[in-house]
């Protein structure tokens, strides 16, 4: 799965068995490292989720009269050229990261990809190669360059469909809470998402369909769809839990890096991308570094604890390795 | 046809399907928005009625599939369109320069990347079981987990502003090694070295653990403890029975480390402004230059696609026991 900005390296999965979730919770809170990296994980994650309610400002609050404020009592991280507090920012993008790396997954891995690859697996033949061909042309483009150009055309579009939709329905605030950007940046990313999950999902699918289970559900007359949800996709499930820490990783900088270019999130809603942007420049970097430095480390330690959450689970999930 | 050569015909074959398709999707997504480059360009002065005659002069009134036939029949004469940014020049003449300016400092990427990667790798393999071994891993992952455009500022940040070593931004197109020849500094210059630094960390980061888990694999195997038992000196067991066979995966990371490179480069470019490819398809997004936008995509598509195939022949061949064209690991 690549993304923009950076490679999250995807797992080896060669081996990964079918575990007991109790088991490999509890080996897993055997490693330090796991925890730490859990921790902040979910540090991040609940203060996103909890922004509405926690984040002391608004990320839109201006106070024109305390710009580039140090940290304080008041603005534990300070306030940015507008006066906008750091603090309260950091956690609004987070909510960002939150919505749109696990919007993304759910729809693109999740939904399209698992559901592509037991198809693909199972039924083989023609819905095979349909399949399998439409997942080569996606994952033989740049992913960068589609994604930019669809967030670069389609915006005015989005945002004409969804004021048709107020419109209708007579719901108010839609388009400027801020939503057909966010709409749009996660359709985006699980148009590409899936082939990764649908072709991991397929192997696996393909190896099980001749087994003694699903050969008995058969012949007691299953149907297809039973088959794909009570019997394999339990099956497979183990492969969807160790990729989900890269899924959602490489959703969530691919958000920060489309924001950074200018064509993601929109303004004045905030995500990292957008805080990096404001903080780098030359003046901002000699005068204030810290309003780069804040959202930097932030996604830093987010990301390096996905990376090193996943490696952990693959080991722990792997017979081969040590 | 069967075996190799049956596949790589069979792959090159779909080459030009899958690039017709994502032209075609590219150019209809082109003409979806809603403000085309005329209106860019035409600004606040120009008059709705002006605005409508060179749109109908330009063709762009037509139906988008007679447009994009007409494009491509362009296209394969060697005609790229015109580019709207710098009006009367073809694309072709404005891209290929700046393909030119990121193909050196990327190519420099690339060479650093894999000379630094490999003896780090193989290091931190060879060191397992001592406290270097997970003090190096953990650097590598570090290293992978910063994202490129975390990189840009505060590597700016700490060389150019802090300990003012390097200059922030731009390109050496106009500095010369010396007045009298003209000679251009270019690649010799010293404001290559920050985008390369920024590129080159996180590759190096990915391919070193990719190199350090294929050298496990290897140091585990029969022929190394044979070595080992017959005597063989440690400096020949690395080098010609450990890195030799260890090396040969690692070809397969260069499509996946390509991928990198191209969004890489888009970010190091539109922020430190180099004028190559990278900064100009932003640009090019920005403007609506729906020509140079196609043009990039489809030779972006060609390249990434080539050393995708690339990389899967190179695996047939390192891995005899994988079925070309069937599934490919798991």
């Amino acid at each position: 799965m690549s993304y923009a900005g950076a490679e999250i390296p995807a797992v080896e999965l060669v081996d990964v068995r079918p575990f007991a979730s109790h088991r490999v919770l509890r080996r897993l809170l055997q490693r330090p490292v796991a925890v730490v990296a859990l921790c902040v994980i979910l540090t991040i994650y609940t203060a996103g989720i909890l922004a509405p309610w926690a984040a002391p400002h608004g990320f839109r609050e201006v106070d024109l009269s305390n710009p580039f404020a140090g940290p304080s009592v008041e603005h534990p991280f300070g306030t940015d050229r507008l006066g906008r507090d750091m603090f309260s920012r950091t956690m609004w993008s987070a909510q960002t990261t939150v919505l749109i790396s696990v919007a993304a997954f759910v729809s693109g891995s999740l939904v399209l990809g698992v559901s592509a690859g037991l198809l693909s697996g199972y039924a083989g033949g023609r819905v095979d190669s349909v399949i399998m061909r439409a997942g080569d042309g996606f994952a033989s483009v740049p992913t960068i360059l589609l994604l930019l150009i669809i967030n670069a055309t389609l915006r005015d579009r989005v945002v004409d469909v969804f004021r048709d939709i107020e419109d209708i329905t007579g719901i108010d605030g839609l388009v400027s809470s801020g939503a057909p950007s966010y709409f749009l940046v996660s359709v985006g990313l699980a148009i590409f998402g899936w082939v990764g999950m649908a072709r991991l999902i397929r192997s696996q699918t393909m190896a099980l369909r001749q087994s003694n289970y699903v050969m008995a559900a058969r012949a007691a007359g299953a149907s297809v769809w039973r088959i794909l949800g009570r019997h394999l996709l339990p099956n497979v499930s183990h492969l969807i839990v160790v990729s989900l820490t890269a899924g959602l990783g490489a959703a969530g900088l691919a958000e920060i890096g489309l924001t950074f270019l200018g064509i993601g999130v929109q303004a004045p809603h905030p995500s990292f991308g957008v805080m990096i942007f404001e903080g780098s420049g030359l003046t901002n970097l000699r005068a204030h570094p810290q309003l780069m430095l804040v959202p930097a480390s932030v996604i830093v330690s987010l990301f390096l604890s996905f990376n090193l959450l996943g490696d952990v689970l693959t080991d722990i999930m792997s017979p081969r390795r040590r | 046809m069967r075996g190799l050569a049956g596949y790589i015909v069979r792959r090159l074959l779909l080459l030009p399907v899958i690039l017709l398709a994502v032209s075609a999707i590219t150019f209809t997504l082109g003409r979806l928005a809603p403000v085309d480059y005329v209106e860019v360009q035409a600004g606040t002065r120009a008059t709705p009625e002006t605005i409508e005659r060179v749109r109908e002069a330009r063709g762009l009134n037509d139906p988008v599939y007679e447009q994009y036939i007409r494009y491509m029949g362009n296209v394969l004469q060697g005609d790229l369109g015109d580019s709207v940014r710098y009006r009367g020049s073809k694309v072709q003449d404005v891209i290929f320069p700046r393909l030119w300016v990121t193909v050196q400092y990327n190519a420099i990427v690339l060479v650093l990347t894999f000379a630094i990667a490999i003896p780090a790798g193989t290091w931190a393999a060879l060191k397992r079981g001592t406290w270097l071994d997970p003090f190096s891993i953990g650097i590598f992952v570090l290293l992978a987990a910063v994202p490129v455009l975390v990189w840009i500022p505060t590597l700016q940040w700490l060389l150019s502003v802090k300990l003012g070593v390097l200059p922030c931004c731009g390109w050496s197109v106009n500095q010369r090694i010396d007045d009298a020849s003209g000679v251009e500094l270019g690649v010799l210059s010293k404001n290559i070295i920050l985008p390369v630094l920024i590129l080159t960390l996180p590759s190096v980061a990915g391919v070193a653990r990719y190199m350090r888990a294929q050298v496990l694999e290897v140091l585990d195997q029969d022929y190394v403890r044979t070595a080992r038992a017959k005597g063989l000196e440690e400096f020949a067991i690395v080098f010609r029975h450990i890195i030799r066979n260890a090396l040969l995966p690692i070809v397969t990371i260069l499509s996946f480390d390509l991928a990198a490179l191209i969004s890489g480069s888009i970010f190091v470019e539109t922020l430190i402004g180099i004028p190559g490819i990278g900064a100009y398809t932003f640009e090019s997004i920005g403007s609506r230059d729906y020509d140079s936008i196609m043009a990039i995509v489809l030779l972006g598509s060609a390249a990434f696609m080539l050393a995708n195939l690339l990389a899967d022949i190179a695996y047939g061949f390192v891995d005899p026991r994988i079925r070309v064209g069937g599934e490919v690991g798991a």
